[in-house]
């Protein structure tokens, strides 16, 4: 098990927190030591909207480790609308078909177990359609 | 500086091995590789590889490999760059030579991907992506190009259909190659009916994993004994460049920056422009990234790779063939061996000795590497001695 790994990104997966850099204004996700825009140190912390749209996607009928039990799902480019991309899976589809360019909102959902039968589930964001309504 | 020149080349062929162990794998490469030099004694062994500790529980592979070829008391490490591993201790054991500081190096490239089998010998190939960011997402390398095509679909407008030419190009050169997993040509109609894997990936699209070594001796051409001089192939670029790591952390993620500066970096060296060569084995670990290198390497303009590629510019008998003995896809995809068999495979070239795939007249060959998606980018121009 994992479990500092995952605990210590808990704000990163549970509320897409990432930066600010104080320097250039750009926003950072994820969070990275060191501004990829100005080269200035980046510490002040920035929660995103959770809005964005697909940039690209693709679907696996085969997962790795972890993610077996989970096929088929699909993976996206989520381009938030502060600027950023993520790689994120995409939720709540329904029928509805993926295009890029659709426009796409955080949801937090399970994400994995982490090892075998007792593991500790790993809950994160994934993306849904905008729009999309829990049918009750 | 007295140059930097391949004296010995080796390889195995790429397979499912199941009776050969990592350091028997890696010295089926070896000696063949030394007593190509002439018995050159090499004073150092950098090793190209990525699963090693991860599929084989085993690390610190610089000692076991060279105990187990009996190179016993000299210097050895394992240079790790994930698909561009071996291409790094290529790298490794030029810089070595160029220094001045050793004479004569071996370079291994070696992986051992099937002492295992199974759903988590796949993850161990996603760790070379972001495990926080991109893994944690259920991303593989394979979804990985997956995205990557979707979105060249997207933005040149290109037929998913047309992506068949790199296959079947690849698959024509390893037919003719002893060393090839796949030692048959495909038709279009076999490319077209392959089923779908990571859209809009499919499975001829993918190159497969598979175990394999291959090996050379580097020296300086001064210390060539005389009968090698004939064969040697000078090193004359040689250049490393990283990406972010992660395609979503990048402003143009179809651009493969460090492939291009990489491209660029060898070229200048050897005072050359990438149309001077005569091949460029580059590295079609899925079908898009043959057509992102290319066109990186300014051999395409963006977005037209895959029509260049219909009219038969990059077959061996086009005017700048790829892939030459099979590439990833036919030759199969040893990972952290690779980039030394894309290297052996440039010096059978030269030295012309590729068989019934001899490009004929060849001087000058542009290799490349990439680990990831071009996260890292490892790129030589060789060339045959005058």
């Amino acid at each position: 098990m994992e479990i500092p790994r995952h605990w210590r990104i808990n704000p990163q997966r549970y509320e897409l927190i990432g930066e600010e850099c104080p320097h250039c204004k750009i926003k950072i996700f994820p969070p990275r030591d060191v501004c990829p825009n100005c080269g200035g140190e980046a510490k002040e912390e920035y929660t995103f909207s959770g809005r964005g749209e697909v940039y690209s996607f693709t679907t696996l009928y085969d997962g790795p480790a972890g993610f077996e039990e989970m096929t088929p799902y699909t993976v996206a480019l989520v381009k938030l609308e502060e600027g950023p991309v993520v790689t994120a899976q995409l939720t709540d589809l329904g029928s509805t078909g993926v295009e890029i360019g659709m426009p796409v909102e955080m949801v937090t959902r399970r994400i994995r177990s982490d090892g075998d039968e007792r593991g500790m589930l790993i809950y994160g964001y994934k993306f849904r359609p905008v729009g999309f309504t829990t049918a009750k | 500086m007295s140059e930097v020149v391949i004296a010995g080349i080796g390889q195995f062929p790429v397979g499912e091995h199941w009776k050969i162990s990592l350091r028997s794998l890696a010295a089926r490469a070896i000696l063949p590789a030394i007593r190509d030099a002439g018995s050159l004694k090499p004073q150092a062994l950098y090793v190209g590889n990525f699963l090693g500790p991860m599929a084989s529980h085993q690390s610190n592979l610089g000692t076991l490999l060279a105990q187990n070829a009996g190179l016993d008391g000299i210097e050895s490490f394992t240079v790790e760059a994930a698909g561009a591993s071996g291409a790094g201790a290529f790298r490794m054991g030029y810089l070595a030579v160029a220094s001045g500081y050793v004479d004569v190096v071996l370079v291994v490239g070696v992986e051992k991907y099937t002492d295992m089998v199974g759903p988590q010998l796949e993850a161990y190939t996603t760790t070379a992506m972001d495990y926080d960011y991109e893994v944690m997402a259920g991303l593989t390398p394979a979804a990985q190009a997956g995205l990557l095509m979707q979105r060249y679909l997207h933005e040149y407008d290109a037929p998913r259909a047309a992506f068949g030419a790199f296959p079947l190009l690849a698959h024509a050169n390893g037919a003719h190659n002893p060393n090839a997993m796949f030692r048959k040509a495909i038709t279009p109609e076999t490319y077209a009916k392959a089923g779908m894997a990571t859209p809009p990936l499919n499975q001829f699209d993918i190159s497969p994993h598979a175990d394999g070594a291959a090996a050379v001796i580097l020296t300086r051409s001064s210390l060539l004994p005389r009968a090698g001089i004939e064969q040697a192939v000078r090193i004359t670029g040689s250049s490393v460049v990283i990406d972010r790591l992660a395609p979503h952390d990048r402003p143009a993620p179809l651009a493969f920056e460090a492939a291009a500066l990489s491209v660029e970096g060898a070229c200048r060296q050897a005072g050359i422009l990438p149309a001077d060569v005569d091949f460029f084995e580059l590295s079609d670990v899925y079908s898009i990234y043959a057509a992102l290198s290319l066109e990186a390497a300014g051999c395409a303009p963006r977005g037209e790779a895959w029509k260049m590629a219909q009219e038969g510019v990059f077959g061996l008998k086009g005017t700048l063939p790829i892939s030459t003995m099979g590439g990833f896809k036919a030759r199969g995809n040893p990972l952290g061996a690779a980039g030394v068999y894309q290297i052996v495979e440039a010096v059978q070239q030269l030295r012309g000795q590729a068989g019934e795939n001899q490009i004929s007249g060849a001087r000058r060959a542009l290799v490349q590497s990439l680990g990831g998606p071009a996260s890292t980018a490892v790129t030589h121009v060789l060339e045959r001695c005058p």
